[in-house]
């Protein structure tokens, strides 16, 4: 067995400049650091395995042949989750063309904010369920927000990043950013309290 | 007193701490006498909380060797081509 990578103390502005330098375990070390986070955004935005896994070489074969053009003002993981986004919406587009997928300012406009369930949680929902239970129910809430508020969803909550970079990442407006994040988070919420409602309070549900 | 749908639009700014002291105090009055945002606040918190706590499962690792794979590939053929000029 090798001794565990030494390279894991180093912070990513090094691991960059090291790979910069044409150090390739530098570069495979950012991979091994950000490959899962990155495949789990590219799934579920794409919401195909295949698509995923393209989007997940595609995306580091770009960074890398690009890195001399990396900056270092902004993150190297910035840098990549915007270059993943990128080529999953590219998918996602080519895959349907209906405009369910339109990223474009449009959607922002028209339908309301609605709060139908207001529900008191049980205490600790999480752990009433399987860690995988748990997986399944949240992933499954996501996935069924609509492409552009889960992805802001995605970007700003999960992968916290601020909202200025998820502007960025996805090339629409702080604004639409802001709106779109408010709607996610309240859709998420209302499907969240079909699941997680306390028991007992079953008077008010109307389905 | 604000109305729950003026609420509801600062309700990102609540939850991030992002708005000022005037309107921030506001809001606060707001879910205290209101039991309708004080449920929403609580249970958008806990929606928040859940999905931070999501660890992002163990990817396949056939797609991890095959994304191996592909940059192995893609660096040997950037130093050849470095080496060439
Ligand atoms: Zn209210």
């Amino acid at each position: 067995m090798p001794p565990p990578s030494q390279t894991e103390v180093f912070d990513e502005a090094d691991l960059v400049e090291r790979a910069k330098n044409g150090e390739t375990e530098a570069f495979t070390e950012l991979v091994n650091r950000y490959e899962r986070k990155i495949y789990r955004l590219a799934k579920h935005i794409t919401q195909n395995d295949e698509d995923a896994e393209d989007v997940l070489q595609e995306a580091f074969l770009k960074a890398y042949s690009h890195l001399a053009d990396f900056q270092g003002q902004s993150k190297f993981y910035t840098w990549i989750v915007r270059i993943a986004v990128n080529e999953s919406l590219m998918k996602l587009r080519k895959r349907k063309s209906d405009r369910t997928v339109s990223m474009d300012e449009n959607i922002d406009t028209g339908e309301e904010t609605v709060v139908r369930e207001i529900a008191v949680w049980e205490e600790n929902p999480e752990h009433q369920y399987s860690q995988e239970e748990l997986r399944r129910i949240l992933e499954h809430a996501v996935d069924s927000l609509k492409p552009a508020f889960r992805t802001v969803f995605l970007l700003r909550d999960v992968e916290e990043l601020s909202t200025e970079e998820t502007a960025e990442a996805m090339n629409i407006s702080v604004p639409a950013v802001k709106s779109r994040l408010l709607r996610a988070r309240l859709q998420l919420r209302e499907k969240l309290t079909r699941q997680f409602r306390r028991k007992g309070d079953d008077v008010f549900a109307y389905l | 007193m604000l109305t729950c749908k003026e609420f509801l639009n600062e309700l990102n700014g609540y939850l991030d701490q992002t708005v000022d002291k005037e309107l921030r105090e506001n809001l606060e009055r707001h879910v205290t006498e209101c039991p309708n945002c004080f449920v929403i606040v609580d249970t958008t918190k806990k929606t928040l909380q859940v999905y931070k706590g999501l660890e992002p499962q163990v990817i396949p690792p056939e797609v991890h060797n095959r994304l191996m794979v592909a940059l192995h590939k893609k660096m040997a053929a950037e130093a050849a081509r470095k080496r060439s000029g």
